[in-house]
């Protein structure tokens, strides 16, 4: 039987408060002109991670990956790597590559040259740039590829070049600005994985900027979240997924129901929160950070809300709506069901259709009770 | 919709009629017996040998040629550096005025460039000492200054094509800036300086009004030698000296296309 991975706090540093951080970014402030393009970015990032830098454009991720390469000076603020200060050090005396998004090939030279370019700044001889070029072209699985010019090679193969230009030098720390942006859906999601084991295989920490939430969920160890320049959530992909600090964040991974509500009742070990807008009271099974009559907001993801046909048992006389069926999206393997509710709120259920082509399934036009459990939703403030 | 019609080849042979009749005619008539240019009496290639004993005009050629070489170099020089300071330094002090100084010749009236070169270059000898006389100097500067717009002009559209994240992964790689201009930079932009370059020379030799201006005695480019004779009637040896630059221009276009195609079998960003 295969082995669980292991879950220690070896290979998660980030909950070892000992821990030593590999990047370390401290109050980094970067203004073009009077816009602050990042301001005030604190992070840690620790050695063999594969970091996610996820935001909207815009949102400074890009920004913050080109002061790591070195393109960019920091107006304020410190970046260490490996315990060196780096802030003025320039990118070609840096410790780090970068993979970019447009990938950079030299349309001038074929791929080997490409790949030894950095080799042979370093003045490496011969031979041994000619070992690690064939190295890692077996390693990116383009060894007949040698000889190609860029223009020569599909999306994937130039993606794959960029890569094994990039390792070529063996940095302490990779910089990757949207890898698979380039790429069409299904060869993305293959060298997703690709990508991955590569990262494993090498262990070189890897810093990857990119928009695209899903990706980042399925690549990151840890995903940073950012917005407007700062960083509006650190944590890992089910933590930024099921424990969202801010309404931002709620919506900006997946999709997810958002109401609003007051507390009514605020004890140690549970919350009650009226919500006009569900028609109903929401009680959580756990302490929240709040006072009585505030207002906040809850969120629920889809696939947390269950419906049926018949009223289900509510113990506190909570976590129970209901609903009329508008409509049904049908995806295969599950359905998205939007069901507007006595207020007129609209509220997503997504529910895996286990059952094949079952002719009882829940249709259009029906009334349908709403429930969730006490710990399904989150509570949030801001 | 005319792909398979008439209008298309009509179209193309008008065309290139314009274009080459002339040219055609100057070929054959440059082996004209005759000595009266417009009446064929025979194939003959005395006129060639006539040129060949003709110090004057060979004088004038060789000069046309070193002067249009000169120019040319500088204005490659002078006319890349102007455009990489439009295009990659985006916001400058004075960067409206150079933008506009190098295109005036590009629209400036010739006689006006001769002109005020002219007058430059007595009011310079006269206060500096320099350059002492017109001839060949003055000529080779004269030609560099309007020659650098168009060079200017023609680079400056590579570079703005240019990604700029190619000289940062090369830097990335740990190339310092110098070794990224010339390892990354220049091989890029090298087919926008040859023909920039190729047409700054072909503008030199080409020149007629200002090498007028700002010439001086014994410095007769080629073209104010063919221009002298012509005005005391069209002679042969002219055709046979025209058909000989006709053949090392088509030589030399030929060749730039070959090395082009070879450089690039296909084009390099599809």
């Amino acid at each position: 039987m295969a082995k669980k991975p292991q879950l220690a706090i070896d290979t998660r540093p980030w909950r070892d408060p000992a821990a030593k951080p590999f990047v370390r970014i401290k109050n980094v402030t970067k203004k073009f002109g009077d816009v602050f393009a990042v301001s005030d970015v604190s992070l840690d990032i620790y050695k063999s991670e594969l970091f996610c830098l996820l935001g909207g454009s815009g949102s400074g991720k890009s920004t913050l990956l080109r002061m790591l390469a070195g393109f960019e000076e920091p107006t304020s603020g410190s970046i260490e790597i490996d315990g060196q200060d780096m802030t003025s050090v320039a990118p070609y005396n840096r410790p780090v590559n970068m993979m970019f998004q447009s990938y950079a090939l030299f349309p001038h030279m074929n791929v080997e040259q490409n790949i030894a370019y950095g080799l042979k700044r370093d003045g490496l001889p011969k031979g041994e740039i000619a070992d690690r070029v064939a190295e890692l072209l077996t390693l990116v699985k383009l060894q007949d590829y040698g000889q190609r010019k860029p223009h020569q090679l599909s999306g994937g193969q130039r993606q794959r070049v960029a890569l094994a230009r990039a390792l070529a030098k063996r940095p302490k720390l990779l910089l990757l600005d949207e890898p698979l942006g380039a790429l069409d859906k299904k060869l993305r999601e293959e060298t997703q994985f690709e990508l991955v084991k590569i990262q494993e295989t090498l262990g070189v920490t890897f810093i990857v900027v990119t928009h695209d939430q899903e990706e980042a969920m399925s690549l990151a160890t840890r995903i940073g979240v950012m917005n407007q320049g700062e960083i509006a959530m650190i944590g890992e992909p089910t933590d930024i997924y099921e424990f969202p600090n801010s309404k931002f964040v709620a919506g900006f991974i997946g999709s997810v129901n958002m109401a609003e509500g007051i507390v009514i009742e605020d004890e140690p070990d549970h919350v009650r929160i009226r919500s006009a807008e569900l028609g109903c009271d929401i009680y959580v099974g756990h302490g929240v950070d709040c006072a009585p009559d505030q207002l906040l907001w809850w969120a629920i993801r889809p696939e947390k809300i269950q419906l049926s046909r018949e009223k289900p048992e509510s113990p506190f006389d909570a976590n129970v709506t209901k609903g009329m069926v508008e409509e049904i999206g049908y995806l295969g393997d599950m359905s998205v069901y939007q069901i507007l509710l006595e207020s007129g709120k609209r509220l997503r259920v997504t529910q895996t259709n286990t059952v094949r082509g079952n002719p009882d399934s829940i249709t259009w036009d029906e009334e349908v009770y709403l429930t969730w459990g006490d710990s399904s939703g989150s509570v949030l403030t801001v | 919709m005319f792909r398979r019609g008439w209008f298309l080849p009509i179209a193309a042979s008008l065309g290139f009629v314009f274009l080459y009749a002339p040219i055609i005619s100057l070929v054959v008539f440059s082996f004209n017996e005759n000595r009266l240019v417009t009446i064929w009496s025979g194939f003959s290639t005395k006129w060639y040998g006539a040129l060949f004993a003709d110090p004057q005009m060979l004088g004038a050629a060789w000069l046309s040629l070193q002067i249009a070489f000169f120019s040319a170099t500088i204005a490659l020089v002078l006319g890349t550096l102007c455009a990489v300071a439009l295009v990659r330094f985006r916001k400058f002090r004075g960067r409206t005025v150079l933008a506009g100084t190098v295109s005036a010749p590009l629209v400036m009236p010739d006689v006006i460039t001769g002109l005020a070169l002219l007058l430059l270059f007595v009011a310079m000898e006269s206060t500096l000492g320099w350059p002492a006389g017109r001839g060949i100097v003055t000529i080779i500067i004269a030609h560099s200054t309007f020659c650098m717009a168009y060079v200017c002009v023609v680079v400056q559209s590579r570079l703005a094509d240019f990604d700029m994240s190619l000289e940062e992964a090369a830097m990335d790689l740990g190339a310092s800036p110098v070794r990224v201009f010339f390892d990354i930079t220049l091989p890029i932009i090298a087919p926008a300086l040859v023909s920039g370059w190729l047409l700054a020379f072909t503008l030199s030799l080409d020149d007629l009004v200002i090498a007028s201006f700002v010439s001086g005695p014994g410095s007769s480019t080629l073209p104010m030698v063919i221009f002298s004779k012509v005005k005391l009637g069209v002679s042969p040896d002219v055709n046979a000296l025209a058909t000989i630059i006709i053949g090392i221009v088509a030589l030399g276009v030929f060749a730039a296309t070959i090395l082009q195609l070879r450089s690039r079998p296909k084009k390099a960003r599809a």
